[in-house]
């Protein structure tokens, strides 16, 4: 506990320590913990008029939760949300993987510079504008249905945006950066020689890949997948410009009952799915054998 | 001698010969290699040595298959490779800094090859056992390759290597990370595993006593090209050109002119004085020549029987290394020769500016002609 303290008073003097401390205790107090308290405090209280709150009505009850729990609609919506999540996480996951290790192995350092610039341009438009973009492309009389009729591959403009199709893919391009960072990184740091001594020893390029490449970018695979997934979980421009009327999100939900003035039921709901997702994050680390640890890498 | 293990099977034959044809490879323009022309016999224990930058990597790498040569060809056993991966080939490499897989335990690493050809897991543990055992590693299958020191990884990757049955063997410098005590035992280790086994190895090495202490032969290499190709007794007894009698052991260079020639002797006019010496490249009288002369061919104060070549020198510097004395001495027109003496055991009386006569046999002194300066 002491050395917590003494080494960096060593490396940076008092003002520097004082600041690092600092700018960590603001940061986990202010903008991670206290939040969090009081979202599920609120989530915790009944709905009251302003003028019983803090009467003797307003005690700590778990009745919002036990309202989630008991609405099916709202289950199977949360469900949904997962599973569409997981569905964004895994696309995400299938374009990014050959970007990264081609920027990562196969490209010379001068070209990466440029195809590292050409993946951050599209970002300095806003999100939005990406998501009303994308409206265009899959409209009923959208970009793609004009190529397609017009190659005669459809007779009749198809409705992309009728299930989860359009946000599913808005999504995945949108967070292409949170997957192709970690991956990138955890893949440039693989020992070029270890490919070719595989190689050498006979492996095909699947193999290479399989019993190399991945297990080494595993933690950053890990990475990128919980940021694309808790992103996609927790997005709510996606699904209402792209979405249909029949793929509600979970945050929907939760955006909902803000708007309508019931901050205490939208609480629970934002305290639920952080929590499930929470859960969900930490099931799949076992799952994958990925320790916390090598998060961090 | 041990005898040999039955590490690999019949069916497989051991060694294969490799035929470099006439073989070059360009890149941006620029020829890395050129002109490379050796046949290595099957079995054999071959070194391409030469100075880092000289082109010995990609020749390995031309062999292996991660290169394809611009120009000629590389035959394993007679054919072709041309447009066959390295992942085809029946050539193993170990690579320089080994690129053994820290994730697999070694067992894994050793069995990796087997398992992409399939092998069932019981014999693939077998084969693995036995490999262990060749390298000396006997129950370390299930250490993690991070828990090995610098000698048993490399142990490790030459069983991993040999655990695919290659024909040809290739080494890119895997001992340069060792220390000398560790480096001197592995080049044991390895002769004698190239021995066990037969099959043909091919190593690269600057170290030219890593080169002349393993190999059958040794391809001295220089900017691209192969300077000299022979036994190591050939390469350090007569080397063909001034870049091999220089870059190969050490030596004392001596510049001058042919002034006669006698048989296979002829005089050279040194900037030392007029000196004889061994003429197997046939130097004409009034070429410009360079001589090399070993420091340990050198005698020190020989009174007893008279040489041909003797030189009346002051001693510069000395300095004792155990085994050895080597000093710097310095002749009457100032040129410095090193010299070095066994250490006998009686003491010498050496002081800075001590009075020495230095003499050496003219089968020592070796003269070739000197390209730079030809025309001159």
């Amino acid at each position: 506990m002491f050395r917590l303290i003494s080494e960096p008073l060593k490396i940076f003097g008092g003002i520097g320590t004082a600041y690092i401390f600092l700018a960590v205790g603001v940061w986990l107090f202010f903008l991670v913990i206290i939040p969090q308290v009081i979202m599920i405090d609120y989530s915790l209280r009944p709905v009251l008029p302003l003028r019983d709150i803090g009467g003797p009505k307003d005690i700590w009850t778990l009745e919002h939760y036990v309202q989630i729990a008991g609405n099916s609609l709202h289950r199977t919506i949360f469900a949904k949300t997962i599973w569409s999540s997981l569905l964004v996480t895994f696309f995400a996951l299938l374009i990014c993987y050959p970007i990264s290790y081609y920027l990562a192995q196969v490209v010379k350092r001068t070209t990466l510079g440029w195809l590292m610039m050409a993946l951050i341009i599209p970002y300095w438009i806003n999100e939005l504008l990406r998501l009303f973009a994308w409206q265009i492309i899959l409209a009923d009389s959208g970009v793609l249905n004009q190529v397609m009729l017009w190659l005669s591959l459809i007779s009749e403009p198809v409705n992309f945006r009728a299930g989860n199709g359009a946000v599913i893919v808005g999504m995945a391009y949108a967070y292409i950066l949170f997957m192709v960072f970690p991956l990138f990184n955890a893949i440039e740091s693989l020992d070029r020689n270890q490919i070719e001594a595989a190689r050498d020893l006979g492996a095909s390029w699947i193999r290479i890949h399989r019993r190399i490449v991945i297990p080494h970018a595993k933690p950053g695979i890990a990475t990128g997948c919980i940021m694309t997934f808790m992103l996609a979980a927790g997005t709510i421009a996606a699904p209402q410009l792209l979405g249909s009327p029949s793929s509600f999100w979970f945050t929907e939900i939760i955006y909902n009952n803000f708007e309508t003035a019931n901050w205490n039921q939208g609480a629970a709901y934002a305290a639920t799915l952080a929590g499930l997702c929470l859960l969900f994050v930490f099931v799949m680390l076992r799952v994958f054998r990925v320790s916390l640890k090598e998060l961090g890498r | 001698m041990p005898q040999p293990l039955p590490i690999f099977s019949e069916t497989i034959s051991m060694g294969q010969d490799v035929a470099i044809i006439d073989a070059g490879i360009r890149f941006d323009g620029f020829w890395a290699v050129r002109h490379i022309d050796v046949h290595i016999e099957k079995g054999e224990f071959f070194s391409f040595l030469g100075p880092s930058g000289c082109g010995k990597t990609t020749l390995l790498r031309l062999i292996s298959g991660f290169l394809e040569p611009s120009e000629g060809q590389i035959r394993i056993n007679g054919k072709d490779m041309r447009g066959i991966g390295p992942n085809k080939r029946n050539t193993s490499l170990i690579f320089q800094n080994l690129a053994l897989f820290p994730l697999m335990s070694v067992s894994e690493n050793i069995g990796f090859g087997l398992e992409i050809r399939r092998v069932s897991k019981k014999e693939r543990n077998k084969k693995v056992a036995e490999l262990l055992e060749l390298v000396d590693l006997p129950g370390s299958g299930e250490k993690k390759v991070n828990e090995l020191s610098g000698g048993q990884k490399q142990r490790v990757a030459i069983a991993r290597a040999l655990a695919v049955e290659p024909s040809v063997l290739m080494l890119d410098e895997p001992l340069s990370a060792l220390d000398l005590k560790l480096r001197q035992h592995m080049r044991a280790e390895l002769r004698k595993i190239q021995q066990q086994t037969g099959v043909t190895f091919i190593y690269i090495t600057h170290d030219q006593t890593e080169a002349l202490t393993m190999s059958d032969r040794i391809g001295v290499m220089s900017r691209g090209r192969i300077e000299q190709l022979g036994s190591p007794a050939v390469i350090y007894n007569t080397p063909s050109s001034p870049f091999v009698a220089s870059f190969v052991g050490e030596n004392n260079q001596f510049q001058g002119k042919v002034q006669t020639v006698n048989g296979t002797t002829a005089l050279l006019d040194s900037e030392a004085g007029p000196l004889h010496g061994r003429n197997p490249f046939k130097l004409q009288p009034g070429e410009p020549a360079v001589a090399f002369l070993r420091p340990e061919s050198i005698s020190f104060d020989n009174k007893d029987a008279p040489c041909t070549n003797s030189l009346g020198c002051r001693i510069v510097k000395w300095s004792f290394e155990g085994a050895y004395i080597t000093m710097v001495v310095r002749t009457g027109v100032d040129k410095k020769i090193t010299v070095r003496l066994n250490n006998s055991g009686s003491s010498l009386d050496l002081q800075e500016d001590k009075k020495v006569t230095i003499s050496f046999d003219p089968g020592n002194f070796l003269l070739l002609a000197d390209r730079e300066r030809e025309g001159v």
